[in-house]
């Protein structure tokens, strides 16, 4: 396991009663947002555990976050090296076994969970062709899944953008069966950056436990350090919404 | 050379030490290589024979002008000699290693540095500012920090030359491809376009980390017998350049033909060393590290050598290649990127290679520290170095170049804007001003930047409190009690030319400003000069006063300086850059939720001008968009900087204003619409009182240059306070008038009403238009 050298300490936790649930970090070589997910986890109220590419156990822990980067530079297809970690058999197994480990796919996290084929289609370079950093406004269309209980349905939230290779695609057919089943968790509202397919943002899985999206909830927790608008922190709610569900279940 | 060498190994006609003894006449591509005559017998002089093929090598590229700075050296002394002993209570690390470093308290320090990547930029835009990138947080890295933001100064050519957009379409995404991949939030810079750059943009980088003190880590290989190690990516023909002259030495032609005379980054290799490097830091498994940037191994050995122990052996061949047919020169002269060196002791060398083996990061044992005081470099066990390391790495050629005021700065500094040929027609009525209002904040310079900027990541990290385009860049450095930095860049080549001494001035000026507008308290000053040919008598004149300029207003504002680079030769022709010294300054927050934004955005806040207003526009953003350059800078006084860089420091600390905004280039025109638009909050404003008190008309009011001036929002209930606060320290302040969130416009009493959507559209407008 490696560590997640943080700069400073730990913000203090808000809710006592989560601190207990353990989610897992996972760190690539050219993982970028570690350190910003397991701060999102901490702020959130749970405890955050650093999980390392290589390890061939997942370390107890009740929820897995991928976080964004640019995982072997993405010089390869984004996320298709990652794909063959060690780690990620462990996750693939526990996200489609019975106890249905929640998965949340953040940027680089999703591209490795759509090659992982624990989610349908893939992404390719945004329409415009140049990396993209901005203020983005999605719509939360399914908050039924384990990363958006705590939102309402239709809710819309605003959190950073920021990739070049964030066009989602997949077959008519694929997409068909997506929105029948609810599986489009966002979209984008306003403008679509990066030309993905019906404006989708991220999906879910069809049990609803692995969510995966390209935009960055983890870079808007602390107010002062995301957005400018909603105080900064409408990306809490993917945090809470799995803490409280892992510490509801155990209850 | 081929004729009279032995032949060792397979491939290569190796020149050793011995047969270099053997041959005193054998004839060397001393001048093929850069070095001149003189320096050529200095090297003979100082090694007793002549050099070997290799020892050229290394002597040619660390005695060029890049890695000696053998002009600018005697005159970059004062920056060490100007500095009082208060200036020097934070400072951990001075200048002379890769960067400085400063203490920030409560046991954590800071280093930063900003750097050049002039020419390879213009040459291959894209890696050339991507390998600028990469150089420059690999300087942090050796210091023992954690990198935790990148900065990019950049001035191009003219907007609408055919060539320019090549150049930025590169540039940016070469930063922003490299950068981005490392996890560094970029948080500010600028951009600046000025046909003066058209064949010689200026593509600067800076990065700043932060670390423990007792993780400070300095370039030196001492304890006799540790191991020298080289790691990282593999050494290949990138950046060799004049190296390829030495390929007398090969005899093999089915070797590549042409090298690249860029480096090519690789920025995943780069991420992966950044956190490999840590880890051996944190297990104190490295006793010196050093980065290899330019003039690669010839630098690191050399440098390490000399500021350890003195002596180091090294075999050349253990060195792993992406190209086997590197010749040894090629080997010592090799820029290629993401490579480090450290001395290990032999009690770490099984805990160091299990952090290489975990980032999968590839190595090798190059050699050993030793106490001779020799630096020897063998090729298959032959000598092909053996020299003093100090020779090579600080003993280099020092040149007293003449320098004298040009001919034509008279008739320059006479040719004022008021009255000229291109001031015919300035605007004065309501229409007019308005009209000009817009036409400057579209214009190249003052238009938005969003373009650039969003192609940059500002969110990586989770510390980024404050970036572009608010006047600092701010990152929280302790997640526990707030305490961050504060970081901004300027220059203006303009005022420089016009006046190199005060121009140099103005640049720390707006930068300790900028700095002190975030609330932050300017700590230290990093510098890039970037100037012309220092052969030429005129630009070493603007060189040598920049530098007198600069120091001297350093140490009048007791910010010292801690590192930085120069950049020479940046000329077309004959025809120079404007000289161009760009200073970053550094400061310190205590606690950056405290720091000031530019924008407004509370109904019925007061709006205050301090400072006041006097008819400078020579050299000013207006005169430029009229087509003139000429007449003198506005005036500099440091005094009046401190002052009131002391009360927008207190006056965020004390909760006083709500957002802040310095007057630079574009004067308060460009400061009210870039207030307005940071949140879409337009304001009411009147300067009747300050035409009337300052002597000057509304256009002046408007576009006028002068410094120390800024722009704050004060909350009604702290109107009294703040008030008070500027009358009992004499600094001049005027209410000009309130912040109006509703009305979605700019009023300004005298000029047609400004709506926003309107000055936005403006803003946002230039670069989509020129670059798509």
């Amino acid at each position: 396991m490696t560590e997640l050298p943080l700069i400073g300490g730990a913000p203090v936790a808000v809710e006592p009663r989560l601190v207990g649930a353990k989610i897992g970090v996972v760190t690539f070589p050219g993982t970028l947002d570690d350190r910003d997910a397991a701060r999102a986890v901490r702020l959130a109220g749970g405890t955050a555990v650093a999980l390392w590419h290589a390890d061939t156990h997942l370390a107890d822990v009740d929820a897995v976050v991928i976080p964004g980067g640019f995982s072997y530079g993405d010089y390869l297809r984004a996320g298709a090296i990652s794909r063959f970690a060690p780690l990620m058999s462990r996750i693939i197994d526990a996200a489609n076994s019975d106890a249905k480990l929640p998965v949340l796919g953040i940027c680089n996290g999703f591209q490795i969970l759509t090659e992982s084929h624990l989610l349908p289609g893939s992404m390719i370079k945004n329409d415009h062709l140049k990396f993209l950093c901005r203020d983005q406004v999605l719509r939360v269309e399914n908050n039924n899944t384990l990363w958006t209980s705590d939102y309402e349905a239709g809710e819309e939230i605003t959190v950073p953008l920021k990739n070049q290779d964030g066009q989602y695609i997949a077959d008519d057919k694929t997409l068909d069966a997506l929105e029948a089943e609810g599986r489009v968790v966002f979209r984008y509202v306003g403008w679509n950056p990066n030309g993905s397919r019906r404006d989708i943002a991220g999906i879910s899985n069809a049990a609803g436990n692995v969510v995966g999206l390209m935009p960055h909830p983890e870079h808007a927790v602390e107010p002062g350090f995301g957005p400018e608008s909603n105080a900064g922190t409408d990306g809490l709610g993917f945090f809470t919404s799995v803490l409280n569900k892992i510490v509801g279940g155990a209850q | 050379m081929t004729t009279s060498a032995e032949t060792v190994g397979k491939k290569f006609n190796i020149d050793t030490v011995e047969n270099a003894a053997k041959t005193p006449d054998t004839e060397l591509p001393w001048a093929e290589l850069g070095l001149k005559q003189n320096e050529f017998d200095e090297v003979v002089k100082v090694l007793g024979r002549r050099p070997t093929g290799a020892e050229l090598a290394m002597y040619s590229v660390m005695w060029s002008e890049h890695c000696s700075y053998k002009s600018s050296k005697n005159h970059l002394r004062q920056f060490g000699e100007k500095v009082t002993e208060e200036m020097k209570k934070d400072m951990l690390v001075g200048i002379g290693e890769n960067a400085g470093v400063t203490n920030l308290g409560d046991g954590w320090a800071v280093t930063f540095k900003i750097e050049s990547h002039n020419s390879p930029s213009f040459v291959e835009p894209y890696q050339g500012a991507a390998t600028g990138i990469g150089g420059i947080v690999r300087d942090i890295i050796s210091m023992g920090a954690r990198p935790v933001a990148v900065m990019d100064p950049l001035r191009f050519g003219a907007i609408d030359h055919p060539d320019t957009a090549r150049v930025m379409h590169g540039a940016v995404a070469g930063i922003g491809g490299y950068g981005n991949s490392l996890g560094l939030p970029n948080i500010g810079g600028e951009m600046v376009f000025d046909s003066v750059y058209q064949g010689n943009p200026l593509v600067n980088a800076l990065a700043v980390g932060v670390m423990r003190h007792e993780d400070i880590r300095l370039a030196n290989a001492s304890g006799k017998g540790n191991k020298v190690v080289l790691f990282g990516a593999r050494t290949g023909g990138d950046g060799i350049g004049g190296a390829s002259v030495l390929a007398s030495e090969s005899f093999d032609d089915t070797k590549p033909s042409k090298r690249p005379a860029v480096q090519v980054g690789d920025p995943f290799a780069e991420k992966v060393l950044i956190e490999c490097c840590l880890e051996l830091f944190k297990g104190s498994l490295v006793e010196g590290i050093q980065d290899l940037g330019a003039a690669g191994i010839s630098c690191a050995t050399s440098e390490l050598a000399s500021n350890g122990d003195g002596g180091m052996q090294v075999e050349l061949t253990s060195v792993l290649l992406r190209d086997p047919t590197l010749t040894p020169g090629e080997i010592l002269m090799s820029e290629s990127q993401e490579r480090m060196m450290a001395v290990v002791t032999p009690e770490n060398i099984a805990a160091f290679e299990a952090v290489m083996d975990k980032w999968a990061v590839e190595y090798s044992w190059l050699g050993e520290v030793t106490d001779t005081g020799r630096l020897i470099i063998t090729w298959e066990g032959e000598v092909i170095v053996d020299v003093d390391p100090r020779t090579v790495a600080h003993d280099g050629p020092v040149y007293d170049r003449p320098f004298a005021r040009p001919s034509w700065q008279d008739s320059v500094q006479a040719d004022t804007f008021t009255g000229s040929v291109q001031d015919a027609g300035r605007p004065s009525t309501s229409g007019e001003l308005a009209a000009a209002v817009t036409e400057l904040i579209a214009s190249p310079n003052m238009c938005s930047k969003a373009w650039i900027t969003k192609q940059y990541d500002r969110y990586v990290g989770g510390n980024t409190a404050m970036a572009f385009p608010d006047d600092a860049g701010v990152v929280r450095v302790d997640e526990e009690t707030g305490l961050g930095v504060a970081l901004a860049t300027d220059a203006n080549g303009r005022y420089t030319y016009l006046d190199p001494y005060h121009g140099a001035q103005l640049a720390l000026a707006e930068a300790y400003r900028n700095v002190a507008t975030s609330g932050a308290v300017p700590m230290a000053v990093s510098d890039c000069l970037n100037f012309g040919s220092p052969e030429d008598p005129d630009v070493m004149w603007q060189l040598a006063e920049s530098i007198r300029g600069l120091s001297d207003a350093c140490m009048e504002l007791g910010v010292p300086v801690t590192g930085g680079n120069v950049s020479l030769y940046n000329q077309t022709g004959t025809v120079p850059i404007h000289p161009s010294p760009v200073v970053a300054v550094l400061g310190k927050l205590d606690d950056v939720a405290r720091r000031t934004p530019s924008g407004w955005k509370e109904d019925g806040q007061a709006i205050y001008l301090l400072g006041t207003t006097a008819a400078e526009l020579d050299g000013s953003e207006w005169s430029n968009l009229r087509g003139h350059l000429g007449g003198l800078p506005p005036k500099v006084d440091l005094s009046i900087e401190r002052q009131l860089g002391e009360i927008l420091i207190n006056a965020s600390r004390d909760g006083m204003i709500d957002a802040a905004h310095d007057l630079s280039e574009g004067g308060l025109a460009a400061a009210l619409v870039e207030s307005a638009l940071r949140y879409g909050v337009g304001a009411r404003i009147a300067l009747d009182e300050l035409m009337e008190r300052d002597g000057v008309d509304l256009f002046t009011a408007l576009f006028s240059e002068s410094q120390g001036r800024a722009i704050v929002s004060v909350p009604r209930s702290e109107e009294i306070r703040f008030k008070d606060m500027c009358t009992a320290r004499g600094f001049a302040h005027l209410r000009i008038g309130v912040v109006d969130a509703a009305g979605g416009k700019l009023e300004i009493n005298g000029v047609d009403e400004l709506s926003l959507d309107a000055l936005n559209e403006a803003h946002e407008a230039t670069l989509p238009k020129y670059f798509g």
